[in-house]
């Protein structure tokens, strides 16, 4: 196989901090949460009270036929691309060169719940003619391939929590296999309803902690007690790096790398070895051609819970050895709640910004770090990461037992 | 009941215009679902569906495939409804 390097040429995002990349990185920067009360009549009569919405509603960002006829995952999916997009300089390309590939865990669920509504109340009449358009977990990326007439190719890789990482990864493959020059990547999620979150509630692996929201996801304190539900989206333009370098286009960094594995454990709880993301973060690296020595910077999975942080954080040391000493660990989901098949999305944004400006976010709400932690998390404020080659993981775990590592370098 | 056609192109371009975003005002009885108002099959089910419930007629799904312009469903409601 050729080596076709693969450069990132455009950031889209709207998520909990911001309805694009620029505010939600400044915000993230700052250690903002953002996490609140959920104000919906529904929110006080399930167990958990507070979620991470969006900062700015897609009616603010959108036609109003538009918002009626996407489910709001495919609003975030449609949004966070036409930024990307834009920024990536709308390049002028022969479409059968470009895919898109968009991920998310639970695809149009708030769609297939409220048209069961209206099922029940009002019968089968009334039930909307674009209820499976909107709630096929494909259809976000569907309507950004609409869009943009991509015409390489469409796909949804859907593995839970680790599915908008997949994407990207799966991106990646696309254009190394020389099926696309240009891939639109990335994965969104719009669950924020009482059913799933009552789903998760009773699997207790949501934070309770309704008296104080803001300072409920707190990965790696010892006090956490689970995740934060996050909504929203992150997409990242891929493209192969002389197709950029061609059309004169910006080039944030370069993807080198994926690793992927899968647990064979539990259908949900993490395995305490970590084996599986040991594994996975030994492929990345394979894959990238790189060793240990050169990673500074990790996006964590990190979630706040209790059993998955430590799995994490430990795997995490066994895979790096002492190199771990020197790469700085963020969790950005204590500030962006977690945003399930768009978290490895929104994450691999940050990851790039991080490369771009040096800099890595801080994480949050760590009163007591827990002592079981054994890597080094920046804490409260970005810490400055070196000058010269870096390079920096992302890594993305999901009920199921899915792993994936991606490997991004600066350029 | 009876139903003026003035009174039944002025209720349906409020229809087309919440289904579909185009302005009432660019709705005229000669223009064509499809092609000038972008409705497309699946909204069309929608404006079918909003339309029966705001003039308390019937109209069939074999009938929907000959409504082509805004004028052959006002036409359509207005005989349904004598």
């Amino acid at each position: 196989m050729s080596a076709r390097r693969v450069v990132v040429t455009g950031l889209g995002a709207t998520t909990p901090l911001g309805g694009d990349v620029g505010t939600t990185w400044s915000a993230l920067l700052a250690g903002t949460s953002g996490v609140r009360l959920l104000t919906e009549d529904w929110a006080q009569t399930i167990p958990v009270h507070f979620a991470a919405r969006v900062a700015v509603e897609p009616s603010e960002q959108m036609e109003r036929v538009e918002i009626r006829r996407l489910d709001r995952s495919e609003q975030f999916a449609v949004i966070a691309s036409r930024e990307a997009w834009k920024d990536a300089g709308s390049p002028e390309m022969d479409k059968e060169r470009l895919g898109v590939v968009i991920a998310s865990g639970i695809g149009g669920v708030t769609t297939l719940l409220d048209q069961y509504d209206i099922l029940r109340e009002k019968g089968a009449r009334l039930v909307s003619p674009h209820t499976v358009p909107m709630l096929m977990p494909n259809g976000p990326a569907a309507n950004v391939g609409l869009e943009l007439q991509a015409k390489a190719g469409v796909h949804t890789p859907v593995s839970a929590c680790a599915s908008g990482a997949e994407a990207i990864g799966y991106a990646l493959e696309m254009i190394r296999n020389n099926r696309a020059d240009v891939v639109v990547s990335g994965g969104v999620e719009a669950a924020i309803h009482p059913m799933p979150m009552s789903g998760f509630a009773a699997m207790k692996a949501l934070s309770t902690r309704n008296d104080d929201p803001a300072r409920a996801s707190r990965p790696y304190d010892l006090n956490r007690d689970g995740f934060v539900l996050g909504e929203g989206g992150g997409v990242l333009v891929l493209e192969e790096y002389e197709h950029a370098r061609a059309r004169g286009a910006r080039i944030y960094c370069e993807i080198i790398g994926q690793g992927l594995s899968s647990d064979g454990y539990h259908i949900a709880a993490p395995d305490p070895d970590g084996a599986g993301v040991q594994r996975a973060l030994k492929f990345a690296l394979r894959d990238a051609g790189i060793t240990t020595k050169d990673i500074v910077h990790l996006n964590a999975h990190a979630t706040s819970t209790p059993a998955g942080d430590i799995a994490e954080a430990n795997a995490l040391r066994a895979a790096l050895g002492a190199d771990a000493d020197h790469v700085a660990v963020s969790a950005t989901k204590s500030m962006t709640g977690h945003l399930l098949g768009g978290a490895g999305a929104i994450e691999s944004v940050f990851i790039v910004k991080a490369l771009q400006e040096r800099l890595a976010p801080p994480t949050i709400n760590i009163d007591d770090l827990d002592p079981a932690v054994t890597v080094d998390v920046v804490r409260d404020k970005p810490r400055t990461l070196p000058t010269g080659d870096i390079a920096a993981l992302n890594d993305s775990f999901g009920f199921g037992g899915h792993n994936v590592v991606l490997v991004f370098k600066s350029i | 009941m009876a139903l003026a056609q003035a009174d039944v192109l002025a209720g349906l371009k409020e229809i087309v215009e919440e289904v579909a975003g185009i302005p009432a005002a660019s709705i005229e009885m000669g223009k064509n679902f499809t092609e000038d108002l972008e409705v497309d099959s699946l909204s069309m089910v929608e404006v079918v569906v909003a339309a029966e419930e705001r003039f308390g007629v019937k109209i069939p799904d074999e009938a929907v495939t000959d409504l082509v312009t805004v004028g052959d469903a006002v036409n359509f409601i207005v005989n349904a409804a004598k």
